[in-house]
């Protein structure tokens, strides 16, 4: 076993150093690297379902590894074994790995890499994220209808662009089908602490809100929104929230509307084909709803027919790229004018968005 | 009224009040609950000469086994009682390597955590993405529905009154029993206690399991009642903030709860102040007028020369803080800054209590930290 | 009955025998607990702790992770022997990160020699100065180091996360928490070429200077009279004082020196592997290096060889993961089992186990 394992890393470094290529009946061998525990429900637990899809669609011809909980201030030589281990293509699936990424990317030309919601490319690292803005938009829709006290809570991570996007799409979208709707949001500055993300459903719930929305990692918000269904008497409704990033459905039965589910199986499915049919190439990936990147989790029964149909209908519509979140007339939150009549967003604004829409009140932090 | 004080949200005085006391008060006593049970656990400990700083290791250890238990046998009482067993187990294990064997305490403390972490995340495995069973809230009937003071003191689980009962037991067991007396002594110095006969180790021990226990019921009560979930790691650094209330409470089982519902009503308000949409210098305006106009209340008869300048002083922070709330209705600060300030103050009443060597003598166990080996 | 009986002199046996004890008492209770898993107990246990010495860019890996804890460790033991006990070398580590960065950063763009010790000197300082708080506190006041220097840590923490989301955040990194990526002139050079290393090493001139305190602070030690003052005070503190140590001296250098040897680790860390200032940057190596101050018996060879093994059971423990299919969840038990095995094996140099009745035995 030993021997094995010096050789394989010989046959790496000689493919690192611009050697014979690896021969064609090997597995392909494919690595990821998670920011949290694959047990998270959330965030890297979506990815390892990704790794699992590859496993169960290519069978033999692949050999998946992978390592979880890998702290983004010390990824660098996680990352760099893999690819000394002589792993063919390498997913590092948080933003924080970018840097890293990009400087073991330098010392293996040759082997692939793939960083999920990055910025940066080189030739041999694709960046790849998903556009799930266009799943605040459904949740908007639903959300505008099914609040009673036209107040809606956000759970808010950090204040990068990525986050601000899902709050000015879904409250474009609330307001689109509710005037009268409020945003109110919170900043968590974590994307995982359950009990931090559980308080802040309680005070967003104590200041009126009954329908939360998260942009964060853990099943905290859902579980808290779930237990106001308990011992509620005839005629009342409990705390709706949605499910992020995973689906989240066991843990509000009750209170979940819908879900924004990170369905990375088909770009990875994609990917690995890439590698095995020697067509890959460092790309910039934005899918959405149209590629089945961002799926929408099935709505909940209570939501009444018209209502989950307009939400349908909108979701049909961003598939087929007959509609977009951000068309105008929307102006910023100072007044002015973002989007005229008509006109949609560009992916470079979005992707640097800093500002928020006209009617969400309170500041961006810093 | 609000808006001329930069709070700038349309509510009364009244309307704020009653906000405070009937809504943002219960979610202050939750969040602190956990935090109450470890440090009142941990206070026993430290009273005794022994400084565990594995408390998070056996808080996390038992949300685990609370978790698992509460939804094996459908009752939440028995997670509460199985997490305080292994709580009290896992530190037996710190208990064993620091008294019988000696080892050093702080660095056991860590391994613990260490330990402690990797086993509960071990153990809880398959058991993500599971409801726990509810935990019973006290029903009084009437009571519990009566306005503003029915929701501030009747509204809660039977954890948050076990958790304040243990406070006044710990506090009665301390300065009213024989027991308490020895365990002091213990603290206070090992080599005499020795000496009068008293087992020293074997003391320790208990109140190490006892602070165990103590942490495990906590950890129970995140994974059931505060959050209800179990997931890797979801302590998330409490057990630490268990260790600093001690310390702030100078080592007073009563002041233990002020610690707490302070550390963890700063998260609360934090996240409330955002959800409001309120302004950090406006909320800091109104808290240094009230401290200001207590002071003058509290020391109306002696107001000496000293005072008065204090006073001043205060109120010009306070008028300082109104203006800048007043020229910036959108200020808006980082909330590391606010998160800050419990340790900060932890750090001053540490200091306040430690100037004056007498007084400290009483509270802090001259032992703690300290070797003890009977070689006589 | 067991009892135990403290030996005049430690055992010199024992010093060497206990942590091998302790080694193979892990393999055998860890070997049990990969088994339970389902895993081959032999073939773990071979790749956590034999793999990475084997396995070149693994043993630099090795030095790269042992580097800060040995620095913060080698500072933390002058304190221990003298019985000041800084706990809160995290905090120092993390605002001495910030300092040499806020300084790579004011420098953005110059090229010149002199930036890396001027990051190195501000990185030193700002632990140094962070330190002094708890050091003033106790020495005015009387106030519990452990305990402040423990708070300082969250203070500090919460300090990083407001400085990268504000003064220190990257102008052109969309928002993200951040600094931008320094410059070269701000990045410790990487001892590629060096002999024994591999091409892509990562092992940087932090390591090296690391390593080479090792000897000095063993000089310091043993020969210096700071050193000895030091030792004194912590046997014997009344003797101490009698001699004309100043107690509050002691603690102020103890703590100055430990802020200053976290601080540097600190830059070390943020200048080399990590080349900008991320919110993630303080792995605990603060609190780690508690643990390899005293597996290292508070001597600066025993540090050096305490951080190689923690960094061992670190690398290797990915490797399980990697290889094996581990979880980290059982890494982290494996780790707290081996420390619990130190910690408590040590005993046997200090004192003998006893069988039979007091008295008996003699």
């Amino acid at each position: 076993m030993k021997l094995l394992k010096t050789l394989g890393l010989a046959t790496a470094l000689t493919l690192a150093t611009g050697g014979v290529m690896a021969q064609s009946d090997d597995p392909l061998s494919v690595g990821f690297i998670y920011v949290g525990p694959i047990g998270d429900f959330g965030w890297s637990y979506q990815h390892e379902q990704g790794r699992l899809a590859i496993e169960e669609h290519f069978g033999d011809a692949v050999e998946t590894t992978y390592i979880e909980s890998v702290p983004e201030g010390d990824s660098e030589r996680v990352i760099r074994r893999m690819a000394q281990d002589g792993t063919d293509l390498i997913f590092t699936t948080s933003f924080g790995y970018m840097t890293p990424t990009l400087r073991v990317a330098g010392q293996f030309p040759e082997t692939m890499f793939e960083h999920a919601t990055g910025y940066q490319r080189a030739d041999n690292v694709s960046v790849y994220s998903g556009r799930f803005y266009e799943g605040r938009t459904v949740q908007g829709i639903l959300a505008g209808h099914m609040t009673e006290s036209n107040v809606i809570g956000y759970i808010a991570s950090f204040p990068i662009p990525e986050v601000i996007r899902g709050i000015n799409a879904a409250y474009l979208a609330a307001k689109s089908v509710n005037p009268d709707v409020e945003f109110k949001i919170v900043w968590v500055s974590t994307w995982f602490d359950p009990a931090k993300e559980a308080d802040a459903a309680n005070a967003l719930i104590e200041q009126g809100a009954d329908v939360i929305m998260q942009h964060t990692d853990s099943t905290a918000p859902m579980t808290i929104a779930e237990a106001t269904w308990d011992n509620l008497g005839e005629d009342e409704t409990g705390i709706y929230a949605f499910g992020q990033a995973s689906d989240m459905l066991e843990f509000g039965p009750n209170a979940r509307l819908s879900s924004i589910i990170d369905n990375w199986n088909p770009y990875y499915i994609e990917r690995v084909q890439a590698v095995m049919d020697g067509t890959w190439e460092s790309a910039d990936s934005w899918h959405g709803i149209g590629q089945g990147t961002t799926t929408i989790g099935a709505f909940n029964i209570n939501i009444p027919e018209d209502v989950a149909a307009e939400a349908q209908a909108a979701l049909d519509a961003i598939a087929a790229g007959e509609l977009h979140p951000f068309t105008g007339p929307v102006n910023k939150q100072d007044g002015s004018v973002w989007l005229a009549e008509g006109e949609t967003a560009d992916d470079g604004t979005l992707l640097g968005m800093n500002f928020y829409v006209e009617g969400i009140e309170g500041a961006i932090p810093n | 009224m609000m808006e001329v004080i930069g709070l700038n949200a349309d509510v009364t005085i009244q309307q704020s009040l009653f906000y405070i006391l009937t809504t943002l008060l219960p979610i202050m006593v939750i969040a602190a609950t956990p935090l109450v049970l470890a440090s009142t656990g941990e206070l026993i400990v430290e009273k005794s000469g022994v400084l565990n700083l594995g408390v998070e290791g056996m808080m996390v250890m038992g949300a685990v086994i609370g978790f698992i238990t509460a939804v094996e046998t459908g009752t939440p009482v028995a997670g509460f009682i199985l997490a305080a067993v292994a709580g009290g187990l896992l530190a037996l294990i710190f208990g064993f390597l620091t008294q019988v064997l000696l080892s050093n305490q702080v660095a056991t403390g860590l391994a613990l955590t260490l330990f402690g972490l990797g086993l509960a995340a071990l153990m809880g495995q398959t058991y993500t993405g599971i409801r726990p069973p509810q935990t019973a809230r006290i029903d009084i009937p009437f009571v519990s529905d009566a306005p503003v003071l029915g929701q501030m003191l009747f509204s809660y689980d039977w954890i948050v009154y076990f958790a304040l009962a243990l406070v006044g037991a710990v506090w009665w067991f301390l300065n009213r029993t024989r027991a308490g007396l020895v365990l002091r002594a213990v603290g206070e110095n090992h080599d005499a206690a020795h000496a009068l006969g008293y087992r020293v180790i074997a003391i320790r021990l208990a109140a190490i399991a006892f602070g165990g226990a103590c942490a495990g019921m906590g950890g129970a009560y995140l994974s059931l009642v505060r959050v209800p979930q179990w997931s890797e790691g979801m302590t998330a650094g409490i057990g630490w903030i268990a260790l600093a209330i001690v310390v702030f409470a100078s080592w007073k089982p009563g002041r233990v709860i002020i610690g707490a519902w302070l550390f963890g009503g700063v998260t609360i308000l934090q996240l409330n102040i955002q959800a409001a949409n309120l302004n950090v210098l406006g909320i800091a305006a109104i808290v240094l007028a009230v401290v200001t106009i207590g002071m003058i209340a509290l020391n109306l008869r002696s107001m000496t020369a000293k005072n008065w300048i204090r006073v001043a002083f205060l109120g010009a922070l306070a008028l300082l803080s109104w203006a800048m709330a007043l020229t910036w209705p959108a200020f808006r600060l980082d909330s590391a800054y606010l998160s800050m300030t419990p340790y900060l103050m932890t750090i001053v009443v540490l200091v306040a209590i430690s100037g004056d060597r007498t007084r400290a003598a009483l509270n802090a166990p001259a032992s703690l930290g300290r070797v003890f080996h009977a070689s006589s | 009955m067991i009892r135990l009986e403290p030996r005049l002199t430690p055992s010199r046996a024992m010093v060497w025998g206990t942590p091998a004890l302790a080694v193979l008492a892990t393999m055998i209770a860890g070997g049990i607990l990969f088994a339970m898993l389902g895993k081959n107990p032999m073939e773990a246990i071979w790749t956590i702790f034999v793999d990475p010495i084997l396995d070149p860019y693994s043993r630099d890996e090795l030095f790269v992770k042992a580097a800060p804890l040995v620095l913060i460790a080698i500072g933390l033991s002058y304190g221990f022997r003298a019985g000041v006990w800084n706990i809160g070398a995290e905090g120092q580590f993390i605002v001495g990160a910030i300092a040499g960065s806020a300084v790579g950063l004011a420098f953005y763009g110059t090229e010149a020699i002199w930036l890396l010790p001027l990051m190195a000197l501000a990185g030193m300082v700002a632990g140094t100065l962070w330190a002094m708080i708890p050091a003033f506190l106790k020495v005015r006041f009387n106030a519990n180091e452990i305990l402040v220097s423990l708070m300082l840590v969250y203070v500090a923490d919460q300090l990083l996360r407001a400085m990268v989301a504000g003064p220190l955040r990257n102008p052109a990194g969309f928002n993200f928490p951040e600094s931008r990526l320094f410059h070269d002139s701000a990045v410790l050079p990487l001892l590629q070429g060096f002999p024994g290393l591999t091409e892509y090493t990562r092992v940087h001139v932090g390591v090296l200077i690391a390593l080479l305190l090792v000897p000095l602070a063993w000089l310091l030690l043993r020969k210096h009279l700071l050193g000895f003052n030091i030792q004194v005070m912590g046997s014997a503190p009344r003797a101490a004082r009698f001699s004309g140590v100043k107690p509050a001296m002691i603690i102020y250098v103890c703590l100055g020196l430990s802020g200053a040897m976290a601080g540097l680790a600190g830059l070390f860390e943020v200048a080399g592997p990590a080349g900008q200032l991320v919110p993630a940057l303080p792995q605990g190596y603060g609190f780690t290096a508690i643990i390899v101050a005293f597996l290292g018996r508070l001597n600066p060879l025993g540090i050096l060889a305490a951080g190689l093994v923690m960094a061992l059971t670190y690398i290797g423990g990915e490797n399980a993961q990697l290889d094996l299919g581990l979880p980290r969840a059982a890494i982290s038990v494996f780790q707290g089992m081996l420390l619990f095995f130190l910690l408590g094996l040590d005993i046997l140099v200090r004192y003998r186990v006893r069988f039979g009745k007091r008295g008996a035995a003699q």
